[in-house]
């Protein structure tokens, strides 16, 4: 699956919750399913700091595709890493770098990764472009 | 002077009033309990806002034309509606300001400039950051130094150790009335009389306590009382510095530009009387007269009656909420005004408040700009529910079962 249809599966999925307590209850689901990072790797380096909650991603480069591991103190800000680490695992780093990230705001979730939000959401976005240009540049 | 007549204390009528409580979100009925950082606007307000845009809208003290006059007489009466209201000596007393904020910058900035080495500013450990930072900057400019009065567990002011800070080199005691994270009232009538019992100036940081109760500034005796206009049920954009006439007459300017000057030439420019020395540039007119209206619909409520209200829906929704198992209240002063902070057990407040805020409800989450506090508590931050007088118990009934239908959801 390209990264096109990872996010058209998702909005599918989405589809059929009736409100928005319903569709949080999964995000939640998926937030405590979720890998957690260890407490030792949740190092200053690995940390984009919220102004609520507060993100660690770790990132791996190996044979020519990006993954990721990422934890939040806040169980939805997880869930949505969740969504995200689904959609941006295992691409290369040019996908991940011109990514446009649309099932966000299609499932309705562009609160989270609005500027004002301030859960690191946006910042880890950020940061996960920026490790996969690092990438490009070095290929 | 009051255009409107008070009326015994009626939240359904006053509800009335906000159109902005009569909406949906996500479907449901909102429920605002987020007074702590802004206030709703009563219709009183609104008109205003209108009306000065679509009539009046003028500059103000340099026009010579119909509207200029007008727009100035309508904002100098609402400087001096502000004036009668705090009970300040005169209309000079009150200077318009951006806001809480600006008002302790101007304060920090202007007073502080006649600070020297070694003086010392006294604040208290709950403060907002808001009332930390612009003396932080004043220390680092004018190496003055800060001290900070500590807290009990409860979230009162240890007043031994207030008494013990204050000294012959506190230059100026800067602290909050209500505290927006706790709740607390401080005991700031006894606070101004130690502080001024050995010659320091005290600034009270009025921003909570404005909406909730009555002022009098010249019974409480206090240098200076700041707030912000978007909190009292007036517009953003605006606020108030009152400070005494003498004190402020012998403080230098804080801005420089039009409407603070007598006369200016390259050589030598000579500044204008109060108020007008602290109100560099075109103000925010409709904000001034406007707020000026938000104090005409103040007059018209019971204040004594709204307060009372205010305690019981707080104590109402503290005591449901203390039956949730891992709820921590944070903030358990003796003397506290309507604002329920609470930490639970393993859960983020980021999480409480999205799950409540799908479910119609506003409330506050975080460390409220008191990153300090947050610290002394050893928790990240609190979810906040702030009341106001128009708010209800059947408000809060729906809001503890949707915390609780939060909390089955998160564990």
């Amino acid at each position: 699956m390209n990264l096109t249809e990872k996010q058209e599966e998702i909005i599918q999925e989405f589809e059929v919750f009736d409100d928005w307590m319903e569709k949080y209850e999964y995000i939640i689901d998926l937030g405590k399913d979720l890998p957690k990072i260890d407490d030792a790797n949740k190092t200053e380096d690995r940390l984009i700091e919220g102004c609520q909650s507060r993100v660690w991603l770790d990132s791996h480069f190996n044979n020519g595709k990006m993954h990721f591991t990422a934890d939040s103190d806040a169980i939805i800000t997880k869930g949505i890493i969740g969504l995200l680490i689904r959609v941006l695992d295992g691409e290369e780093p040019k996908n991940i770098a011109t990514a446009d990230l649309f099932f966000i705001s299609k499932i309705g979730l562009q609160e989270h990764l609005s500027p004002t939000r301030a859960n690191g959401l946006l910042g880890m976005v950020k940061r996960l472009k920026l490790e996969a240009i690092k990438h490009i540049s070095a290929a | 002077m009051s255009n409107l007549e008070q009326k015994p204390f009626n939240v359904r009528e006053i509800r009335e009033e906000f159109p902005a409580l009569r909406q949906q979100v996500y479907g449901k009925n909102l429920i605002y309990f987020d007074n702590g950082a802004t206030s709703q606007k009563p219709k009183l307000v609104l008109d205003a806002i209108n009306l000065f845009y679509s009539k009046e809208n003028a500059n103000i003290h340099r026009g010579v034309h119909y509207l200029s006059q007008r727009a100035t007489t309508d904002y100098e009466a609402a400087r001096q509606r502000i004036q009668r209201y705090l009970g300040a000596r005169k209309p000079e007393e009150i200077i318009f300001t951006k806001g809480t904020t600006d008002s302790i910058n101007l304060v920090a900035f202007s007073y502080g400039s006649t600070l020297s080495a070694g003086d010392e500013i006294l604040i208290s450990a709950m403060e907002h950051h808001s009332n930390i930072v612009p003396w932080q900057m004043l220390c680092e400019r004018q190496g003055c130094i800060l001290k900070v009065a500590p807290i009990n567990q409860r979230g009162e002011l240890i007043m031994d150790e207030f008494d013990k800070l204050l000294s012959k080199k506190t230059k100026l005691v800067a602290i909050t009335h209500i505290s927006n994270t706790l709740g607390t009232v401080n005991p700031i009538k006894e606070i101004i009389q130690k502080a001024h019992a050995v010659g320091s100036k005290v600034l009270i940081d009025g921003a909570q306590s404005i909406q909730h109760m009555r002022i009098n500034v010249k019974e409480l005796d206090c240098d200076f009382y700041v707030f912000s206009s978007h909190k009292v049920f007036g517009p953003t954009g605006i606020g108030v510095l009152y400070g005494k006439e003498e004190l402020l007459d012998r403080m230098p300017p804080y801005q420089g530009g039009g409407d603070m000057i007598a006369r200016v030439t390259f050589e030598r420019t000579t500044y204008n009387e109060l108020p007008f020395k602290f109100e560099a540039g075109t103000p925010h007119i409709a904000g001034g007269i406007c707020l000026g209206k938000a104090f005409e619909f103040l007059e018209s409520i019971d204040m004594e009656a709204a307060e009372r209200h205010e305690r019981e829906l707080a104590k109402y929704a503290e005591d449901m909420l203390d039956t949730f198992e891992g709820l921590q209240i944070i903030g358990e002063a003796k003397n506290k005004t309507s604002v329920v902070s609470f930490s639970l057990k393993g859960i983020h407040p980021f999480d409480i408040g999205t799950l409540l805020d799908k479910q119609g409800i506003a409330v506050r989450t975080g460390h409220h700009c008191t990153q300090p506090l947050m610290d002394f508590y050893g928790i990240p931050g609190t979810v906040r529910a702030s009341f106001a007088f128009y708010n209800t118990k059947q408000e809060i009934d729906t809001f503890v079962e949707a915390v609780e239908r939060s909390l089955s959801m998160l564990k």
